[in-house]
């Protein structure tokens, strides 16, 4: 063994020297490209996939449509979810008990409460409550409006997707401001910084970077559930390719054509996640500095 | 209450002699176990109070309440005879609204123990938002006065860097920095060199000194003894949450009447007063 070694006297660069062989990561390597060849295979030569139909219909008007109506559920309820979830999220953290035992059991209804049944729920209100009124002592009504008028399926949708959001988001943001250390709080009230610009400010921002990778599967969740709102006749895009294939019955094609547009907009979310989260990494330690090893290791 | 003390407060028609900071009798409790247990401390304006005393004796406390970071128990702290947290109202006396509080607030600047420099902005920012945001200065002239600080603590080329790129010295000396910036009537150090290495110390407590002779009203919590000898007016000694010595240096280290303070103090402290300097 110590004749092989090098004597210190002979001039050594390392970086010279060439990667490891790691036998169990070229198995590893061979083992995944055989899987990957199998599935292409199997996707590629099925004919009952029915690729020609998949094109056919992939941009098809009320396949896009659908597609529409999911991006602005998705987006509709993510961001009123989230402005209410901040609400909720501060309130739970409030030092003024009834504001947090509000928000705790405002969070841990909804959460607990599937969204299915929620929006069924709202979509049947009006058999709880006819008429939704402001009135005055003495039965003098401000205002008022018929719920049938009030819940459309687009409303019940917006109204149950959000309050579900909300309190997710709560979770996710409360534990994102519990994050930030405790002397920043010091720091920003020492100066004066009013409240709203110590949390917007100075803790917000830096709960960000915990905050946002959690709400990123949250939105892709979201835009998911959206599917949920077939249930009430919303138009979404399952719903649209399922008219269609109750139609045709091309059920596997009109499927994929689903699946197809939901990874595109997953794919596309991802993307901007990464890019929000190395903007809100900015001047912090663990986001930037990657060690990058030139040379393979073995373990 | 000290000799030297009281001689100021029956010249209080002297405006200009009363006290910046005025702690009277000031208790503040941890879960039934007083942390402060009723401590009096005057400052004058120009006067650099340097607090020394063991771990756990309530020295932080002290600042923190003097800073409104904590709520107190009882007794009273008045800012240029203004009562700090609360106000006489028809009804008695009531804690005062968040926006008076925050008022209040901005009169005085700390300085902490593990700098607590806002990690997500530039060093620049750092020291000029608060002129900005708290005491609406423009963004002009906030920034002219914060690259002006900045050089005087040494730190001109780093005004765009980011905290976490700084050594540990020149993240306290932005923080002395952000702290100077709004021309507090008084700055509050918790401990400002007891997170750094020995050998970032000493920048720190310079930049500390410069301040100090520019007749700045300080109160200096601090485990360096030398440097309290040399820069506080006055140096005071806590424990167990009360406040047991209250001295000009001189005296304080030559001539330690309490035990406590005689067993604080290295023996090099005590008598012949040849000090490494
Ligand atoms: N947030 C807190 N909750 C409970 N007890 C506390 C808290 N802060 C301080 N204390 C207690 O109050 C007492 C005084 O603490 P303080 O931090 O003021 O001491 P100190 O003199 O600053 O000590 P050190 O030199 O270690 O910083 C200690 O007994 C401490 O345990
Ligand atoms: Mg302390």
């Amino acid at each position: 063994m110590s004749l092989m070694t090098q004597q210190s006297s002979e001039q050594i660069d390392v970086s010279q020297a060439r990667g490891r062989v790691s036998w169990s990561r070229i198995l590893g390597t061979v083992v995944l490209s055989l899987i990957t060849l199998g599935v292409l295979w199997f996707v590629i030569t099925n004919e009952r996939f029915e690729w020609p139909v998949v094109w056919e219909y992939l941009f098809n008007p009320s396949v896009l449509l659908g597609l529409m109506m999911s991006l602005f559920l998705t987006v509709t309820a993510m961001t009123l979810g989230t402005m209410l979830g901040v609400v909720l999220a501060a309130g739970q953290l409030s030092d003024y008990w009834p504001y947090r035992w509000a928000c705790i059991i405002f969070v841990g209804f909804f959460r607990g409460v599937p969204p299915l049944v929620q929006l069924i729920f709202w979509y049947n209100l009006a058999y709880l409550l006819p008429r939704i009124s402001v009135t005055l002592p003495g039965d003098r009504e401000v205002v008022g409006w018929s719920t049938n008028d009030l819940i459309t399926p687009l409303t019940a949708a917006v109204i149950g997707l959000s309050l579900h959001q909300s309190a997710y988001m709560a979770e996710i943001i409360r534990a994102g401001l519990l994050s930030v250390d405790r002397g920043q709080h010091d720091a920003a009230s020492a100066m004066g910084f009013s409240r709203w610009n110590t949390f917007s400010r100075i803790v917000l921002p830096q709960a960000m970077r915990v905050i946002i990778p959690p709400s990123g599967s949250q939105i892709i969740a979201l835009l998911k559930g959206t599917s949920l709102v077939s249930v009430i006749a919303m138009g979404d895009l399952l719903h649209a390719v399922q008219v269609i294939y109750n139609r045709t019955y091309d059920v596997v094609p009109m499927l994929l054509v689903a699946v197809i547009w939901y990874l595109v907009v997953v794919t596309l979310l991802t993307l901007v996640q990464r890019r929000i989260e190395e903007h809100f990494g900015r001047g912090d330690a663990q986001s930037r500095v990657r060690a990058v090893s030139g040379k393979e290791s073995t373990t | 209450m000290s000799a030297a003390a009281h001689d100021v407060s029956t010249d209080a028609v002297q405006e200009t002699l009363r006290p910046v900071i005025e702690v009277q009798n000031l208790r503040k409790v941890y879960g039934g176990v007083p942390a402060l247990d009723g401590v009096d401390l005057q400052v004058r304006p120009g006067e650099v109070v340097a607090v020394l005393g063991p771990s756990g004796s309530g020295k932080s406390t002290l600042v923190r309440c003097i800073d409104q970071l904590e709520e107190i128990d009882g007794g009273a702290v008045f800012l240029d005879g203004e009562l700090l947290g609360y106000e006489q109202t028809p009804g008695g006396l009531r804690p005062l609204s968040e926006r008076g509080r925050r008022d209040q607030r901005r009169l005085m600047s700390m300085v902490f123990q593990q700098f607590n420099l806002f990690p997500h902005w530039t060093v620049l920012r750092n020291v000029m938002e608060a002129p900005v945001q708290v005491h609406g200065l423009s963004r002009d002239q906030a920034r002219q006065k914060a690259v002006q600080l900045l050089e005087r603590v040494g730190l001109a080329e780093k005004v765009l860097a980011y905290p976490r790129h700084l050594s540990g010295g020149q993240q306290q000396r932005v923080a002395i920095a952000r702290a100077v910036a709004v021309d507090p009537r008084v700055l509050l150090f918790d401990e400002p060199t007891s997170a750094l290495d020995p050998e970032l110390i000493g920048e720190v407590l310079q930049t500390i000194k410069d301040l100090a002779a520019g007749n700045r009203t300080m109160i200096v919590v601090t485990h360096e003894l030398e440097f309290a000898r040399e820069v506080a007016d006055r140096c005071v000694f806590m424990a167990d949450g009360r406040l047991i010595e209250d001295r000009p240096p001189e005296e304080f280290f030559t001539d330690p009447r309490s035990e406590r303070l005689q067993a604080f103090l290295p023996r090099s402290h005590g008598g012949s007063g040849q000090e490494r300097s």
